[in-house]
């Protein structure tokens, strides 16, 4: 089918960024039945840029993860423009594993610039606590659904990234690093952001075709903003379906697709 | 050795290599050549050394006590027993996943400079006689950044390690995410961590020796995941970028932020171990754990 809305990767960047993007919080309460938030990682304290609950779909209970932007000045400040600190990426860890064990599947939605770059992120740890959510998820006794919602950078994007099936929307970019954080590393120039946006590979027909993700989740013409209700069936549809198909699948054989997932990953020759 | 010996060393030399040029009719420049790498700044303390001090010192300064970087050969041939190395998937080559421009020729020029083919050798050996997996990231060669090679050469090595039950040694050192490859190098990270993953599951030891500069992606992947880590005094451990934290909040960080004393103070090593004693600590903790690769 002939597509109006096809834009450029630079454009999906604006679009994805501009004030009006609905958010995991406008989601919520039209893809699920009832919802219930969790707080804190028990170590530290509670971190407003991932939250994260209890609730169902269709009658199914799920653990919900989610990176949270902020839809105005005061959201922002509170959940810290969607870049987590270590103890973000804790409290997600604390649920997936509590949805291992109450054998619910786990729904992650991923939108951030990237993990927040501080002193006290260093100091508790924010590399290790990437580290340890790609390990602990990958062997997770349970399905993981990921939909990256708006922007998926960098390791604290993939910190929630590592699932069964990873759907994008379609506007959405997934990326190494940010477009700008790009730019300034290998150009010295963060200016060059509209460059580096036309040759990172960061669309969702991009992530497709380098086997990053299943499903390109539609969004009404001009972009999700337009119609969140559209937007949200799209995704509660996607969601069902995908889980009803994994929560069919032995979890041994669901975690070595899992693993085989991303263990292809790569290209390279052998001389 | 006193500052002022240190002068006269460089200075005899100096003069030693202008007496060769005297010799060479062709020379007409009179000025005096210094040649390269003869001197060694410490990027920590800033102190000059000889270079061949340097060396006598195992790489590491006398002043700071930092332990500057190392080749993957230099390391190898420091840590494993003579002539136990075997190298594995020597050949691989990376391609260019997003099409980056002047990826290829840059990676061309590296290979004839350093002699490597990509940023991290791994292998099999034996450590005072004890069997294990090793991999070797050498920081020379695009700052180690992990792309599609690095990714899969530290996946096939915990592969490896899991099936023959051998425990797994881990030099690491990286700027992070290879950016050249785009998204697919960030997909590494959760490749190498899945085979981490696993390997630990079937009761496995994995060593993380974290060494300089350990940063980005491979510090939020396999750097973080051993079950033991050390570090070398003095080096760069952290996440994100100093100029990137200093430019979030508009003022400069102390030295020894994100040093390996840094991650021993916050609890993110376990102990920090001088070149000096590495071998052996690795070799005793190796015997410790021999039950568990039975």
């Amino acid at each position: 089918m002939e597509k109006l809305n096809k834009f450029t990767p630079y454009e999906r960047l604006e679009i994805v960024r501009q004030k009006g993007r609905p958010t995991v919080r406008d989601y919520i309460p039209l893809i699920f039945d009832e919802f219930i938030e969790m707080h804190g990682d028990r170590l530290f304290g509670d971190d407003g840029a991932i939250m994260g609950g209890i609730g169902s779909i269709s009658g199914i209970p799920v653990t919900i993860i989610a990176e949270v932007k902020g839809r105005n000045i005061n959201e922002n400040k509170e959940c810290n423009f969607a870049m987590p600190n270590p103890e973000g990426y804790r409290k997600a860890l604390r649920l997936a594993k509590q949805a291992e064990k109450f054998h619910r599947p786990v729904i992650c939605f991923i939108d951030t610039p990237g993990a927040f770059a501080g002193v006290d992120a260093e100091k508790r740890g924010q590399g290790e606590a990437i580290a340890r959510n790609l390990m602990e998820f990958m062997r997770l006794r349970t399905p993981i659904i990921s939909i990256v919602l708006g922007e998926g950078g960098s390791g604290g994007a993939l910190a929630l990234g590592v699932c069964d099936e990873l759907a994008v929307l379609e506007n959405s970019i997934y990326s190494v690093i940010s477009p700008r954080g790009f730019a300034s590393i290998l150009w010295k120039d963060a200016g060059k952001e509209k460059e580096a946006c036309s040759i990172m590979k960061v669309t969702a027909e991009d992530m497709i075709e380098l086997g990053v993700a299943e499903k390109v989740i539609e969004e009404p013409i001009g972009g999700a903003h337009n119609d969140v209700g559209q937007t949200a069936e799209n995704i509660a549809e996607f969601l069902y379906k995908t889980l009803t198909k994994k929560m069919k699948i032995d979890i041994d054989v669901l975690l070595n697709e899992r693993y085989t997932k991303f263990r292809k990953i790569g290209e390279f020759e052998e001389g | 050795m006193g500052l002022e010996d240190l002068f006269n060393v460089v200075k005899t030399r100096f003069n030693a290599t202008a007496e060769d040029n005297k010799d060479d009719k062709d020379s007409g420049d009179s000025a005096v050549k210094v040649p390269d790498n003869m001197l060694f700044k410490c990027p920590r303390c800033l102190n000059v050394i000889m270079t061949d001090e340097l060396e006598k010192n195992l790489k590491v300064c006398p002043k700071c006590n930092y332990h500057s970087r190392l080749t993957a050969q230099e390391r190898i041939q420091l840590i494993a027993d003579k002539n136990s190395f075997s190298e594995f998937d020597a050949d691989m080559l990376s391609k260019n996943p997003i099409d980056f421009p002047d990826y290829e020729e840059k990676q061309q020029a590296l290979r004839s400079s350093t002699g490597l083919k990509d940023a991290v050798v791994t292998g099999e050996c034996t450590i005072r006689g004890e069997r294990c997996v090793l991999g070797v990231m050498d920081a020379r060669y695009m700052m180690a950044s992990m792309g599609s090679v690095v990714g899969e050469k530290i996946t096939r090595a915990f592969e490896f390690a899991t099936e023959n039950r051998l425990p797994v040694i881990m030099f690491t050192a990286s700027g992070g995410a290879r950016m050249q490859e785009g998204i697919v190098s960030l997909m590494q990270m959760a490749k190498t961590s899945g085979a981490v993953a696993r390997h630990s599951d079937a009761g496995l030891l994995y060593i993380t020796v974290l060494t300089d500069p350990t940063t980005g992606g491979v510090t939020a992947s396999f750097a973080s995941l051993g079950d033991i880590i050390i570090a070398e005094p003095k080096v760069l451990v952290g996440f994100a970028g100093r100029r990137v934290i200093e430019g979030t909040i508009k003022q400069r960080l102390p030295d020894d932020f994100q040093s390996a004393e840094f991650a021993l103070e916050h609890g993110f090593a376990d102990m920090i171990v001088e070149r000096k004693s590495m071998r052996r600590t690795i070799a005793h903790i190796l015997k410790l754990h021999k039950g568990a690769h039975a």
